[in-house]
């Protein structure tokens, strides 16, 4: 340990010795670059042009070039900037307001020189962590690199066999639609005969019904004569008439002698037979004496009930990503649509109170349904198949032309997803598709963006990852996430953050993002310029 | 902040962008507001009763009766020191005292002599000293004339609009028992019967005395809706006292202009307000507030300046009850043509301004404040209540502000910002969502695990932090802050006697009893270091929600019959405020063992809040129109001496153009508190997040401020010294004329600095006014000269910021523009002489250490600059006063100036030395190269 120090030391000693060998006197503040430009006992050229002065009003803590360039070491100009050589780190420049203002910004403590301020040297240090971190960050991208040729390899494998598959599925389509076309011939075939059959007897079963409704009214309307008929001499009087309020025609508070004398054809009373033409007229309004009683059914209005529920909460909460979800959901079950003819049961049930029910098909019928079922049965099937097919077509279309990379390095993020829990939430990036946030003690996943586009500089442009378009959030944007993606030999959510309300920040590592490493030495030699 | 949660749900209703109206009351659903206003300019039934007369060598006093009621009420009148007449009503005998408001003055105001001029059986004469100001006491019906020579300056229940509702019994009548609602229904009956009744019952009095004890009776009988009960939306309000409110009528002959009685979001001028309802005073939470209407928001000054072109007055009305100001205006119905039809045909007809003020309870107790100049008015004004409180240096410069970092590590990297952006700042904020839950004096444990770490952080780049304390305390067993408070018994009480809750930011909350001393101190002791954990010296104070914000309470603050020991919240509203940042405030100061001044910021406010740090305009919208508005609010705070006023910049609601932005920033740059604030819902808008064109924009704004921190230290001294406002409307300054009077899209900095802000989208040019006959303005910027009295159009680019400085004046200023204001410390002047046509200039230095109570010792320098006969000189002001400073004269800048041959500097030593120099003639610039004598001794420049 103590020996490994000692030869670092020796090592750094060299270079600041090397440095100060090759230090050379100029004014405070100014860079090598420039020292020519500041030559003693001749007057000063404001690096501008601008104006000579005196060289003894180079540094004289008064500003007298516009473009500050007189005074390099003091904080004299309000455009001016102060050189740090920074022995041991990098040399750099402060704007010159942070000359002897009291903190410590040169490393090398030099913008401090008359401040009173506590500076220590921390040039070296500085230096050692910084050639630390650069070669630890060197090594992942050496391996990085090396991990994304191999990912650079895949992804073209993958990308000959999409390709491939391709041009399989565009021949098999060929073939799927083939079938479908025959089985829709066959379908159509089967169903016309079907069809026939049910209309058959369906037309019997209507008959019949005909038949039986007419006997029921024509009973009813006995029954209810006898009951109108209160006194029993066989015929129904105005007055005997008047006892059922609800027969009033124009529905007023008054059901008079007149009304009710309307209704029975302007006589006074009428037989069993007359009544007939009177019956036509009531039979809708009539209530029997034996129901009187019973209340009349309220009618409960679920269906407006219904409606003012949805006016309270309105729908438009739902989030676009699974309105998206559902057209899928509906592509994937066209059968739903498909109404199949009503079992026994139901029709047994439903017509219970109706007229009785419609009798079961006879054999030829229902032998020509089920053919016609299977027939139906094979064609949907068919139409599925080809329906996948053509939605692999479709995702390998996308998927063959989809921007992942200049080489496809990111090909292998597809599909993919990564977590990251944080105190509060696990977070899920899935590249190329959606990002989301879901509480961690439960409650429902937030969306916080769907893929949008690269969003890097231009010099760079798949650094970064655009999401937009996610939850609305309350009085501001939708919820939107960027990516930066940084060189790692893993594949790793790192860190998550909100910087503004709704506008996600995250970084992700990946080894696709990695460069090719120059040489350890020339990344080091790049920050040791003076 | 606004209380989101809250009102959350009424937007979702309602989506519109604007104040809910129907959260907050009109004077018709205010049910003593709409009783007075009911009362229409007749005949006073009072009388005073001059048998009753007392005078000592302090005071006048004398009872009043109102012949309706034959109940008596004691008037005190005062002539105290420096030219004001205080008027106190109060009742002869209440039923049990009537409060009257402490704490708010700074001391008994002192007296002097009244004499009786006259007296005879209509009334009494007495002399305000020697200026031949009179106050004559009219005794049937009462009123109150006060005189110079033989202009009368103010009259008092001069419309007969004086009013007393006296403590009484609650009538056990058959009303009382019977519900409310169909209390109400009865007492309508009862009305319309009585109304009947009512000239008779007066015809009988008058005949027949001896019935005067009934008539009395059938009076108080009268019972009218919301005396001992009222209800407002769903909260209704007890009022164990029944009716109690005051009101009085002023009038102003002579006056058409009146300003004042903030906080409102209306212009500086205030209108009349017969069409509409009056000017509210009741500290308010108002969710985003509209703009030019008289409803109430979150402070309250009772205090209205008079003026024209003769005289300044001021009427301080000390109560802190709901009040509600009424004008009206004889000029006000009349185009410009009547009026000079008036003027052509000699109307004998002057105008007048009526004021009339209306409060809940308390007493009557007014100050009229007779100038005769606005800055006489500011005197007497600040003798009362005192002056702004002289902040820390830092404290005028920029404040970076936002709903909120959101950890250390934003904060950190937000402080950085600036630096990389080379844009200085001096405190970064922390609001609500920095501490543990909402529990004030915590910090989040995951978000600020380790705040001395951060704050030692900013200290190392001095800068300082301001973190939220608001006076709503989450209601939790395990929080010390709540069980001290509740076992100290420091809860305000509900009118059951348990102690208040109501629901705020942490959910349930109580409100400490900042009326109670014991409490306030208590309070204070909180701040001490090693009570407030992670607190550090360079960590201020904000106190925001102290109206008190109650989300669930009626118009979102607290039930007026809530308790405060003896009296009811009704009594107390709008001190509430006022006293927590007094409390936080003292908390600042004791930390230090009294050495460092404080800094808190508070959103309500009472008259005197001045003496406690700063105030902005709540929460404001990224609008356009509320950008031109904080000019108008702050104007008005100013007159009513809260100097250490500002908007946020940007707006917090919603989220700013660029543009508007970028004017905002160039506007508050030049307002004296300046801080960029933001809603949490909205994009993050930190000055470098709108390209680097936008960046350079504000950056140069920022440093504008930067390098005026000088003058604007300056202006805060004589601001505390004086109580004349900082930031100003123009007719402060040249009160004769005209033009001036209704001016609020500009405004000076002291005298010297006229600011007329872009506020208009767009815009390609403003046009300003210059006031001043015969005087000049220089542009800061071109240094042109224009001619003053004139409206002067300015074309503008998006880097414009019309800014003048007067032609006689001596401004400096500190361009070497650093980090933060601390940093620049030490660094030189550079003084700015701006000749008059005469030649001549003058203007002041003042330097201390930035931040202790030293210059109370009289540590600091304070000198008189000034240029005449070709000589600019440096005079001490204050040669009792001990303080050295680093800084130098670096550089002397002479506007209006001729070349001259030699320029020589003698300093105090008698050393003579010639100064370079360098002169533009296409300007008639003349500067001084580097004079460099120390800015703390005397010396001469001379021009030959």
């Amino acid at each position: 340990m103590m020996c490994c120090q000692y030869i670092l030391l020796l090592l750094l000693l060299g270079v600041s010795g090397g440095v100060s060998a090759v230090e050379v006197q100029r004014p405070r503040g100014v860079p090598l670059s420039k020292r020519q430009f500041y030559e003693e006992d001749k007057p000063f050229t404001c690096l501008d042009g601008s104006r000579n002065i005196p060289f003894d009003r180079v540094n004289d803590d008064y500003c007298d070039c516009q473009d500050g360039s007189d005074e390099p070491g003091t904080a004299a100009c309000p455009n001016g900037s102060f050189h740090c050589t920074n022995a041991g780190f990098r040399p750099g420049f402060i704007p010159s307001s942070r000359i002897n203002d009291g903190i410590c910004d040169c490393c090398d403590t030099t913008d401090e020189y008359n401040s009173g301020a506590a500076c220590q040297n921390t040039c070296r240090e500085l230096g050692r962590k910084e050639r630390e971190s650069l070669q630890k960050m060197a090594e992942i991208a050496k391996e990085g690199f090396l991990l994304k040729q191999q990912l650079i390899q895949e992804a073209k494998r993958g990308l000959e066999d999409k390709k491939a598959k391709y041009a399989d599925v565009q021949l098999s389509k060929n073939e799927f639609e083939k079938r479908v076309e025959a089985l829709r011939t066959v379908k159509e075939t089967a169903e016309q005969p079907e069809k026939e059959a049910k209309e058959r007897h369906l037309k019997a079963w209507e008959d019949q019904k005909a038949v039986i409704q007419m006997e029921k009214d024509k009973a009813r309307k006995a029954e209810v004569f006898l009951e109108l008929d209160d006194d029993a001499d066989g015929f129904v009087s105005v007055a005997e008439l008047l006892s059922h309020s609800e027969l009033d025609p124009d529905s007023d508070v008054s059901f008079t002698e007149a009304e009710a004398q309307g209704l029975l054809g302007g006589v006074d009373k009428v037989d069993a037979v007359a009544f007939e033409s009177v019956w036509i007229n009531i039979k809708e309004k009539y209530i029997s004496e034996a129901n009187a009683d019973s209340p009349a059914p309220v009618e409960t209005p679920l269906a407006e009930m219904r409606d003012n529920e949805s006016e309270q909460y309105p729908e438009e909460d739902i989030p676009d990503d699974e309105e998206d979800d559902d057209e899928e959901d509906e592509d994937d079950d066209p059968d739903d649509d498909y109404k199949s003819p009503p079992t026994m049961q139901t029709q047994e049930k439903k017509d219970d109170e109706d007229e009785g029910t419609m009798p079961p098909y006879d054999q030829e019928t229902q032998n020509l349904i089920d053919a016609a079922q299977k027939a139906r049965d094979a064609f949907d099937e068919a139409e599925r198949a080809l329906r996948e097919v053509d939605d692999q077509i479709k995702n390998l279309e996308k998927e063959i032309s989809f921007d992942f990379g200049p080489t496809a390095e990111f090909a292998y993020l597809y599909s993919q997803c990564y977590e990251l829990t944080s105190s509060e939430y696990i977070y899920r990036l899935c590249p190329f598709n959606r990002v989301s946030q879901k509480p961690k003690y439960g409650g429902s996943e937030t969306n916080l963006g769907t893929w949008g586009q690269w969003a890097g500089p231009e010099d760079n442009p798949y650094s970064i990852m655009k999401y937009e378009h996610g939850t609305g959030c309350w009085q501001g944007p939708n919820r939107s996430t960027t990516i930066k993606l940084t060189c790692g030999k893993e594949t790793v959510l790192t860190s998550t953050s909100e910087p503004s309300r709704c506008e996600y920040l995250m970084e992700f590592t990946s080894p696709a993002v990695c460069q090719e490493p120059s040489s350890l030495d020339s990344v080091l030699h790049e920050h040791e310029e003076l | 902040m606004a209380p989101v949660l809250v009102l959350w749900l009424a937007v979702c209703l309602s989506v519109t962008w604007a104040v809910d109206r129907g959260n907050f009351k009109t004077c018709d659903q205010s049910a003593f507001c709409k009783r007075q206003r009911a009362l229409k300019p007749a005949e006073s039934p009072y009388r005073a009763l001059l048998e009753t007369m007392e005078l000592t060598n302090t005071r006048l006093t004398l009872q009043l009766i109102n012949d309706n009621n034959k109940v008596r009420l004691l008037l005190e009148l005062y002539r105290l020191q420096g030219n004001m007449t205080r008027v106190k009503i109060n009742e002869l005998k209440p039923l049990k005292p009537r409060y009257e408001v402490p704490d708010v003055l700074i001391r008994e105001p002192p007296t002097e002599p009244l004499s009786l001029l006259s007296q005879d059986e209509n009334g009494v004469v007495l002399s305000l000293g020697a200026e031949s100001q009179r106050v004559i006491v009219s005794a049937r019906p009462f009123r109150l004339d006060i005189m110079e020579g033989r202009d009368v300056l103010m009259s008092l229940n001069s419309r007969g609009l004086l009013a007393f509702e006296h403590l009484r019994m609650r009538k056990d009548t058959f009303s009382y028992k019977v519900t409310s609602t169909v209390a109400s229904v009865w007492d309508n009956i009862k009305r319309v019967f009585s109304s009947q009744v009512e000239p008779e019952a007066e015809k009988k009095e008058e005949g027949d005395p001896a019935n005067q004890s009934e008539t009395t009776k059938e009076e108080e009988e009268k019972v009218e809706d919301g005396m001992w009960e009222e209800t407002f939306k769903s909260h209704s309000d007890s009022k164990p006292n029944g009716p109690s409110a005051v009101s009085l009528d002023f009038s102003l002959p002579g006056v058409e202009h009146v300003y004042g009685i903030p906080e409102h979001a209306d212009t500086l001028r205030l209108k009349t307000t017969d069409n509409g309802d009056p000017y509210r005073l009741y500290n308010l939470d108002v969710f985003q507030y509209e703009l030019y209407n008289p409803m109430a928001l979150y402070g309250a000054v009772p205090v209205m300046l008079a003026h024209n072109a003769q005289r300044t007055t001021g009427i301080f009305w000390l109560n802190a009850a709901e009040t509600w100001v009424d004008i009206s205006s004889n000029t006000a119905g009349k185009t410009v043509f009547g009026k000079m039809l008036d003027y052509v045909q000699g109307s004998s007809e002057t105008p007048q301004t009526d004021v009339r003020w209306i409060s809940e309870s308390g007493i009557i107790d007014v100050f009229i404040m007779l100038g005769p100049t606005p800055n006489d008015v500011f005197s007497q004004y600040a003798s009362l209540t005192g002056t702004q409180s002289f902040p820390p240096l830092a404290a005028v410069g920029y404040h970076q502000c936002r709903w909120n970092y959101n950890d250390q590590e934003d904060v950190t990297s937000v402080d950085a910002g600036f630096d990389e952006h080379d844009i200085p700042y001096d405190y970064i904020w922390l609001d609500i969502e920095h501490t543990d839950g909402k529990r004030y004096f915590t910090w989040d444990p995951h978000k600020f695990a380790t705040p001395k770490e951060m704050l030692q952080g900013l200290m190392d780049k001095k800068r300082k932090m301001v973190a939220i304390v608001d006076p709503h305390i989450k209601v939790d067993s395990n929080y010390k802050i709540h069980n001290e408070i509740r076992s100290r018994g420091f809860y305000i009480k509900n009118k059951d006697g348990g102690d208040y809750e109501g629901w705020c930011w942490p959910g349930s909350a109580g409100y400490p009893d900042f009326t109670r001393a014991d409490m306030r101190e208590w309070w204070a002791s909180m701040f001490a270091y090693d009570q407030y954990e992670g607190s550090m010296e360079n960590l201020y104070t904000w106190n925001d929600m102290n109206e008190p914000s109650v989300f669930n309470g009626p118009e979102v603050t607290m039930h007026k019959d809530a308790v405060h020991g003896a009296w009811e919240h009704r009594d107390v509203h709008n001190l509430y405020g006022f006293y927590v940042q007094m409390a936080t405030a003292e908390g600042l100061i004791q930390r230090s063992g009294g050495v460092e001044r404080p800094f808190v910021l508070t959103r309500a406010f009472f008259a005197g809040s001045q003496r406690y740090g700063a105030v902005w305009t709540g929460d404001n919208a990224a609008e356009w129109e509320h950008l031109k508005i904080s000019i108008p609010m702050c104007l008005s705070l100013g007159l009513v001496g809260i100097s250490f006023c500002g908007a946020d910049v940007g707006g917090f609601f919603k989220s700013p153009s660029t543009e508007l932005l970028v004017r905002w920033y160039q506007t508050g740059a030049y307002q004296p508190f300046f801080r960029a604030h933001a809603h949490l819902d909205t994009p993050r808008r930190e000055p470098w997040l709108f390209g680097p064109e936008n960046t350079a924009l504000i950056r140069e704004a920022v440093r504008q401020r930067y390098a005026l921190l000088p003058y604007w230290y300056q202006q805060f001294y004589h601001a505390h010294r004086t109580g004349q406002p900082i930031m100003r409307p123009l007719w402060v300054e040249y009160p004769q004329d005209p033009a001036t009077f209704a001016l609020d899209d500009e405004f000076l900095i002291g005298r010297d600095l006229l600011v007329h802000p872009v506020t208009e989208e767009g815009a390609r040019g403003v046009t300003a006014y210059l006031p001043g006959k015969g005087e000049v303005w220089f542009d800061v910027q071109t240094f042109q000269k224009h001619n003053g009295a004139q409206n002067l159009y300015i074309p503008v680019t998006m880097s414009s910021i019309p800014v003048f400085q007067r032609g006689g004046s001596i401004i400096p200023k500190k361009i070497r523009v650093r980090r933060a204001s601390s940093c620049m410390m030490h660094d030189p002047y550079t003084l700015y002489v701006a000749l008059n046509p005469q030649r001549t200039a003058e203007g002041k230095l003042y330097i201390d250490d930035g931040h202790t109570f030293n210059y109370e010792k009289k540590e600091f320098i304070h000198r008189r600059l000034s240029f005449t006969n070709n000589i600019l000189s440096s005079v001490n002001l204050a040669p009792d006063a001990q303080f050295t400073t680093q800084s130098w004269i670096e550089r002397i800048v002479i506007l209006g100036a001729s070349k001259p041959s030699t320029v020589t500097l003698k300093t105090a030593d008698g050393k003579e030395s010639q100064l370079e120099f360098d002169f533009d003639a296409s300007m008639s610039v003349l500067t001084l190269r580097k004079p460099g004598m120390n800015a703390g001794v005397d010396w001469n420049v001379m021009l030959q």
